[in-house]
Order: C-alpha cells, then structure tokens, then sequence
C-alpha cells in the first residue's frame, strides 16, 4: 500500500486527544475555548495536509509513514482513501465551527475537552478500515454524549438502551460474518444484525427516539456534532455495503425513504427547534442512506455528495439554531421570535444552509439531490417521487421554521442581539464552502464518483466470491440458463479492473485455495 | 469580431449582469459591510440597462442577420461521462425567450426605479433589492433556457425571492403566513416540474430543448415523444405550470400575494411571475401537439380559471386583490391560447397583459386616491353598471355565483380540509405518540438543560 510522507493520520488523531488534556488542565473556561481553537486548527491543517498528500502521492488508498500503530501493534488500521480523504477534513471543520461559534456564555456549559476526545474518536472511526477497529470505535463514540447527559442529571434510558442495542447487534453480526466460512455469502441473520445496527445509530424510523432523546437531553453543540458527521452512514459504507446483497440495500432503502418522507413531515409539525432541526437531519441523512443503498454509480455518487452537502449545510443550520438559542432561549415554533432586525446575518445564512440541506440551484446540496433523485428514477419511478416530496416537505418546514425564528413582531430587547464576530466567520466559512461547492460542483462529483466506484468495485468482488461459491454449492439439476444474471457490459477500458491491485474492503476474506482468485478481472455493468 | 463572437459577448452580458447584481448586493451584507440606497439604487439601474440594451442589440443582430436561434452555452456543469450523465447550462436567443427577456428587463427596470422612491428609508430597502436581484436573475435564466434544467434552476431562483417578497413587511402576520402559502404552493409545483424533468431526461436521454422538439427552431419543433410519453411529461409540466401561474386549483395564492409591496406585486404577481406557468407551457408547446388529450386538458384549465378569475375579481373589496384575478382571467385565455395551438398570439397577449397590469399595479395607489378625490368632489359614489346581469340572469344564480366567488371557488378551503389538515393532524398524532414512547423509556419528561438557561447573551455581551 501507498505511504503517506508524513503519519499525518496518526498525528490528526493524537492531536484532540492531547490537546483535550491541555484543556482540561485551562484555569478558565474561556482559556479552554482558545486552546480548543487552537487544537481544532491544527487537527483540520493535519487532516487537509493528509488529503493533499493523497492527491500528491497520486494514490486511491494510503496510510502513514512511520506508523506507531504498525510499530506497537503489527498492522496500521489507518487509511485515507478515496471515500474518506473529504470526510475527515468535513469532520474536522464541523468541530473547528463549532467551538468557534460557541459565546461565552455557553462555554461554562459545553464541555471543551470532551468534544476534542469525541473529535478524536470520530476521526480514528472515519480513518480506520479494519473492521473491529471500526466496530470498537462505533462504541467507544457513543460515551461522551452519554457523560455528558449524565453530569447534567438526565435521564440516559433512551439514550443507552438504543445505543447498547445497536453496539450488540453490531457485534453479534459481525461476528458471525467473520465465522461465515471463507468465500460462502454471510448469513441472513447476521446481516439483519448489521442493517439493524446501521438502522439504528442512522436513527432511521421506528429506531429514532434516541435522536429527538439526545437533543433534548444534551447540550445543542455536543448532540449536533454526534449526529451531523452521519457515522451510521460511514458504518453502512465500510460494513455493510460491500457484503450485503442487492435486495438486502434495497429494501434498506425503502425503509430509509420511508424516514426520509415521515422525519420531514414531522419536521412541518414540531413546536421545538431542536426537535425540528433533529428531524430535519433525519430526513436527510435517511436520504443519504436511500442513495447508498440503491448501490448504482450515479445513486452511490449522489449519496457521497449529499453526505458532504449535508453535514456541512445543516451544522450550519444547527449553528445558527444554537447562536439564536443563546440569544431567546428555548426557540418555541409556536410563535413568532421577529429577531430579523437583531441579526439580519444570521437569517440570511439559517436562510442559505437550511436551502442548501434541500438542493436548492446554486448551493452544494444541488448535485447531490440532483444525482440521487436522477438514480433513484432509474430504479423505481415511486422511489423519486418519495425523494421529491420529502425534498419539497423539507423545503416548507425550512421556510415555516425561517419565518417562526426571524419574523413577527420586532423582539424587544435592552441589549443588542448581533451577531458576534466568531458566530459570523463560523458561518461564513459554511456559507462559502456550501456557494463554491454550488457554483463550481465538478470537482468535488468527480472525486465522489471515483469513491462510488471504489465501493461498487468492492461489492463487485465480493459478489463474484459469494457467487462461485454457490456455483460450487449448487445441485447438478438446476437450471442455470434461468438464473443466470444478465450479462455485464464492459463500458469503458479505463474501469477494467484488475481485482489483485484494487485495496482490500473491510472485511474481505481472501479466497484460500481458490486458484481464480489469484488474479480475478472483472467488469462493471452498464447501468 | 465575428458575429458569432458578438454574439457570445451580448449573450453573456444579458446573463450575467442579474448575476453581478445579486452577488453585488448580497456579498456585501454577507460580510456585514451593506451597501448605501444610492449605491444599491445606482447599481441596479446600471446592471438592468445593460442587460437591456445587450437584449436589444441581440433581437437587432438577430433580425439584421436573419439568425432565429442563437445558443449559448457556459459549458459542463456537471459531467460524468461514463454514466452519460451531464448537466449543461446553457441559454437560448429565439422568438421566444428574447421578448420575454426584453420585456423582463424592461418591466423590473420600471419597477426598480419605481420602488427606489416608494421604499426610501425604509428598512426593508436593502431586503427587497436583495430579492429583486434574486427574482431577475431567475426571470432571466428561466426565459433563456435552453435545457430543462436551466429552466428549472430559474423557476426555483423565482419561487423563493416571490415567498419572501409576498412576506416582506414581516412585522405583520398575514403576509408571513402568505409568504409560506405561496412557497407551500411553490414547492408542490417544484416537485412536478423536477419529477417531469427527471422523466424528460430518461425519455430523452437529455434535458435540452433540442432534444425534446427536435431540430426545429421555435415554435417549428416536433416533439420527440410517443403521445403517452407527451401525456405523462405534458400533465407534470402542466401541474407545474399551475402551481406557478395560480391557475385551478392553486389559485388561492394569487390574491394572498398581494400582501407584498406595491411594486413587487405589481412586476411579480401582476406581470411576470405570474406568466411563468404559460412561459413554460409555449417552451415546450411542441410537446403539446403530440398528445391531443393533452392539448385538451391545458385547453380546458385555462378556460376554467379564466370563468372562474373572472367571477372572483367582481367581488374582490380591495384593489390589488381585483387586479390579481383580473390578471388571472388573462392567464387562463393564454393558456387556453397555447392549448389551441395560438402561440404568437399567446406571446403577444403576455407581453400586452404584463405591461398593463403593471402600469395598473403601480398606478392602483394613486388612483384609489383620484377616485376619492372625484367621489368627494361629486358629492357620492360613482355609478355602478350590472342591469346586464341583473336583466338576464336569475337572483338566485347570482346570489350562488356570489358567494362562489366571494369564497373564491372554495378552493382554498378544500384543499386545506382535505389535504393539509388530515396530513398534518395524521403527522402531530405521531409526534404525540412519540413522545409518550420516548418518556415512557426515559421515565420522565425531557426538558433541555440549555432551554432552561437561555436568553443569557448579556454574560456575552459583558
């Protein structure tokens, strides 16, 4: 595998971790938000300096050099690779904002160290591609909002039984793919183990109560960024997709266009924000997963793209949210706040987010709805429909909840209410990451695509073992001119792929014994 | 420089000073550096007439050359070319889109100028230029299209500056819920138009014009779809098309519109916005001739809005409201027109009709002020003339066409009472039970811990 020149993975990770000790040890709550800050920056310089050597190296998949893990333990569990390489500076900067936006009459209440440990974890669980090291990190993530809502003196219920729920399913199922003998399909039941898992921590209906739970429980920032970074997507990704069969993704998919539809008419009804914004960004990433699971080139690239789009357009929204909580307290979407002319900078961009997270023309989430809704027309015509009317219930819910915050009767206050520097550049960056990547999409949909393709490439090669492995299995008597599957078109020679030099998926097993698998081309078809 | 050239550089002016416009106007208040009155006046009037007159110069080129269709395209914008998927915006010049572009020029600029008077001082001034600056960037590139998705970009651009233009004066409830009835309205019709755009693209395997009526130039295309084909994409269009130009049953919006101000009222509702829906239809009226049912039904919902618009602006007690369905009795002849295969009639009437309701629109204050003058100065009311209805048609006809039209076809009633109530009451039914779940698991009602310290910005602001 291709070497990065520098461990930047490892030190992009070690960074939070030791920076969190840095500010524990601040004598003040407003030294631990500047050393955050600091500890913030350099994590995002680190894990963008990552993604340039990629680039740089000309690579698809590399790890570090002079790896400590590889030292200490035999083996690096850390890449960076097509699929992850923009998520982790994404995950990095949604931090970064964060604790930027933070005021300072939030900082005594939010919990600096704590989110730079969470900030590590997330990054190690979207750099790592060795199964249980994914599996480990999927659970140790979940504790530090369950601290969190512990030292506040809440109730954990909802909370810890939906996620022990979903760390034994992830467990249990991936256990028992890892005991499915070498070249047979998993199990049905450990795959329902699996989409269980996946169904659960993407908080997909009728799994979700743990999310509205958390935002009422936590504080706006730490449940904002547990959930916007979509890890139960990344889990789907990295576990599920590449041994999970087509009928399996897809009536994953029908479920998640289900949550997609149902979370954003909820959106339309709730009096709370943060319920709203929870809903929201149920619906959405329940699309993302839609996307995924359709598991075709345009559908997957879509997905990425929307993936990205919406983490960073609805932590933007979710920022904003929190700067006018802090300002009127609790925001009842029951009445009118008219905050308009306190923070006009603010309305404009809860405006520009809230559009972006829907594929409003112009704005980063346009390719990636565009794309998806387009695939998912391809497969089945209803399945767009759904997409289309999620999109426009997302689309009044945005502009209702628009109008409940910033219009009506002029807010009284003795104070002023802008806006602060550190709110507006916090949103300001999102704002033009979410125009440039509007205007000027190809870019980032060629990077997605190749992503895309990787993955399909993946499922390819798994496919092709699990299908041997029946053709060995099969009964003399049966018909195989009538199962057989159409036969694949090779589109382009550029996309022949060599299987022997394409990086192992997540829990691939190599096919021991089997003298086809030494150097195995495959096609992709013509969808 | 070739004319091809000249072309190309005129082409781009007229896209791109909306496009200068807004980024002028937003950018700064973006970075909290707003603009003056007079900077934001001085610049609007320059970017409209320079998008107008590059317009005029192209409509002159064209005829001085005898070209009919120019197209411009600013290349791929999105481009897979394994998948065969790609998205070009691209713009056309032809006997369509260049009157209609001219006179949205032209219309905007009158209104600009109007509104930099009617609006001084006012606080909302930077707001509604904004807007503006939005809604002809959208006119523009939707008149222009040359590909389906272009068009759609352009409708959305316009669908979302007209919400918050209905819901400008925001202090006030009823122009906020306006505001989000039309985006409601707005979005219904967005999800048939990018439902038929996806459609188009499958059947045409691209979404240019071209493609859907062949090589010919407009209004000359033939339509390169099966009569079903033509019927399914034709009806989405159609509800789109509705949705847009307030034609039955969505033609509640139209009066509630008209809580904005005079002059958006005047140039969105009255005049531009509100032809939309019959823009699109003559676009792609090709697609119309291949599908007779088709044909049948645009014929048959313009004449039913026209009856109906008709009736509703003799009871309307206030003078833009009247204007508003007077506006739309004209739209639905011209989408009947487009039904029946009259499109240069049908694009005359646009043209005629916009520039009136606007002249209408804007004249609608001050001439509610001369009426008051003259009633005064006669001492009385002026007369009212109905013997004709009065003569020839039952009492008890005209007291149900009444209250028809009073309750304006009761459209927005049944639509409410059995559309948006039971879905809304079937969602907050779930949200209860949600909610008991999610208690019940916790053992106690959630309250976040951050709502109870809210409101506290002063430890910031000290």
């Amino acid at each position: 595998m291709n070497e990065l020149h520098l461990p930047w993975l490892e030190l992009a990770i070690a960074a939070p971790l030791l920076g969190a000790l840095w500010v524990s040890r601040a004598i003040d709550p407003e030294t631990g938000q500047r050393r955050s800050l600091a500890v913030c920056s350099l994590t995002l310089m680190l894990v963008l300096c990552a993604w340039i050597d990629l680039g740089y190296i000309h690579a698809v998949i590399a790890h570090d050099r002079w790896s400590l893990c590889q030292t200490c333990i035999g083996f690096d569990p850390f890449v960076i690779d097509d699929i992850n390489a923009p998520l982790l500076p994404m995950a990095a900067l949604l931090y970064f904002v964060t604790a930027l936006a933070t005021l300072r009459t939030k900082v005594r209440r939010f919990s600096f160290s704590m989110m730079l440990v969470s900030e590590a974890i997330l990054l190690a669980t979207l750099s790592c591609n060795v199964p249980w090291g994914i599996i480990t990190l999927l659970t140790i993530g979940v504790l530090p909002p369950l601290w969190e809502i512990r030292a506040r003196r809440g109730s954990t219920r909802v909370f810890s039984i939906h996620m022990a729920l979903f760390v034994v399913m992830l467990v249990v199922g991936w256990w028992m793919v890892e005991h499915t003998p070498a070249g047979k399909p998993p199990s049905t039941i450990a795959l329902a183990m699996l989409v269980g898992a996946v169904l659960l921590r993407s908080g997909i209906v009728p799994l979700h109560c743990w999310m509205t739970d958390l935002f009422e429980r936590a504080s706006f920032g730490t449940a904002l960024l547990f959930v916007t970074p979509m890890v139960g997507v990344y889990a789907a990704v990295r576990l599920l997709m590449p041994i999970a069969p087509d009928w399996a993704l897809r009536s994953l998919a029908f479920i998640s266009l289900f949550t997609a539809v149902y979370a954003a008419g909820m959106a339309l009804v709730q009096r709370d924000a943060r319920r709203f914004f929870c809903y929201l960004l149920l619906s959405h990433s329940s699309l993302v997963l839609v996307g995924l699971e359709m598991a075709t080139p345009l559908g997957l690239t879509g997905a990425l793209c929307l993936w990205i789009s919406v983490g960073l357009s609805l932590t933007g929204f979710g920022l904003v949210l929190r700067s006018v909580e802090a300002r009127v307290g609790t925001i009842s979407l029951d009445q009118f706040h008219g905050l308009y002319e306190h923070t006009p900078t603010l309305a404009a961009f809860f405006l520009l987010t809230g559009l972006a997270s829907i594929g409003f023309p112009g704005t980063i989430g346009f390719v990636g709805s565009e794309l998806l809704f387009e695939s998912a027309v391809d497969i089945y015509p209803f399945v767009g429909l759904a997409v289309a009317l999620a999109a426009a219930l997302n689309g009044v819910a945005i502009l209702q909840a628009y109008f409940r915050v910033f219009t009506g009767q002029r807010f009284s206050a003795l104070i002023s209410l802008r806006s602060r520097l550190p709110e507006r550049l916090a949103v300001l960056v999102l704002a033009l990451l979410i125009l440039g990547g509007g205007l000027f999409p190809q870019p980032g949909l060629a990077s997605r695509y190749h992503a895309a393709m990787e993955l399909i490439k993946i499922r390819r090669t798994l496919a092709g073992q699990a299908e041997e492995f029946e053709a060995r299995e099969r009964p003399v008597w049966f018909d195989e001119t009538a199962q057989r599957e159409p036969e694949l078109e090779l589109i382009d020679p550029a996309i022949e792929v060599d299987a022997q030099s394409e990086p192992q998926p997540a829990g691939a097993t190599p096919l021991d014994g089997d003298p086809s698998a030494e150097h195995t081309t495959f096609r992709l078809p013509n969808v | 420089m070739t004319i091809d050239q000249t072309f190309s550089i005129l082409g781009t002016l007229v896209v791109a000073c909306p496009l200068l416009l807004l980024a002028m106007l937003g950018l700064p208040s973006m970075f909290h550096r707003p603009m003056s009155e007079r900077a934001i006046s001085r610049a609007t009037e320059a970017m409209v007439v320079i998008g107008l007159m590059s317009a005029i110069a192209i409509l002159a080129l064209m005829l001085g050359t005898g070209e009919r269709q120019v197209e411009l395209s600013l290349g791929k914008f999105l481009d897979l070319p394994h998948e065969h998927y790609h998205f070009t915006f691209k713009f056309v010049f032809d006997r369509l889109s260049v009157p209609f572009v001219i006179l949205t020029f032209v219309l905007c600029g009158t209104t600009g100028a109007f509104t930099t008077k009617y609006l001084h001082r006012d606080e909302g001034y930077r707001r509604f230029f904004i807007c503006y600056a939005l809604f002809l960037l959208g006119m523009v590139v939707t008149s222009l299209a040359a590909t389906i998705e272009t068009l759609f970009t352009g409708w959305e651009l316009v669908g979302l500056s007209s919400a918050l233009l209905v819901a400008f004066f925001h202090e006030r409830k009823a122009p906020v819920w306006n505001g989000l009835r039309v985006w409601t309205v707005y979005r219904v019709a967005d999800a048939a138009f990018l439902v038929a755009v996806v459609a188009l693209h499958h059947l045409t395997g691209a979404g240019d014009f071209v493609a859907l009526m062949g090589n010919g130039e407009w209004p000359a295309g033939v339509a390169q779809l099966t009569p079903n084909q033509a019927l399914f994409v034709g009806l989405l269009l159609l509800t789109a098309a509705a949705g847009k130009s307030a034609l039955i049953p969505f033609s509640g919006w139209l009066p509630r519109a008209m809580e904005g101000p005079t002059p958006s009222s005047a140039v969105f509702y009255g005049a531009l916005s509100v032809h939309l829906g019959a823009f699109l239809l003559l676009r792609v009226s090709p697609l119309l001739e291949a599908s007779t049912l088709l044909c049948a039904a645009v014929v048959t919902l313009g004449l039913s809005t026209s009856v109906f618009a008709a009736l509703a602006t003799r009871v309307q007690s206030d003078v833009k409201s009247a204007l508003a369905f007077a506006s739309l009795t004209q739209v639905g002849i011209i989408v009947a027109e487009i039904g029946l295969g009259f499109r240069y009639l049908a694009l005359v009437h646009i043209i005629g009709h916009a520039c009136l309701r606007t002249l209408q629109l804007l004249r609608a204050p001050s001439l509610l002020h001369d009426y008051h003058a003259m009633e005064n100065a006669i001492g009385g009311h002026l007369a009212n003339d109905n013997e004709f209805w009065q003569r020839n048609v039952s009492e008890r006809i005209r007291s149900r066409a009444y209250r028809m039209a009073l309750e304006r076809g009761f459209l927005d009633i049944v639509l409410g009472d059995f559309i948006v109530r039971p879905v809304l009451r079937c969602f907050r039914w779930c949200d209860r039970m949600e909610r008991r779940w999610t208690d019940f698991l916790a053992g106690a009602p959630a309250v976040a811990d951050d709502m109870k310290h809210g409101g506290d910005v002063a430890d910031e602001l000290q």
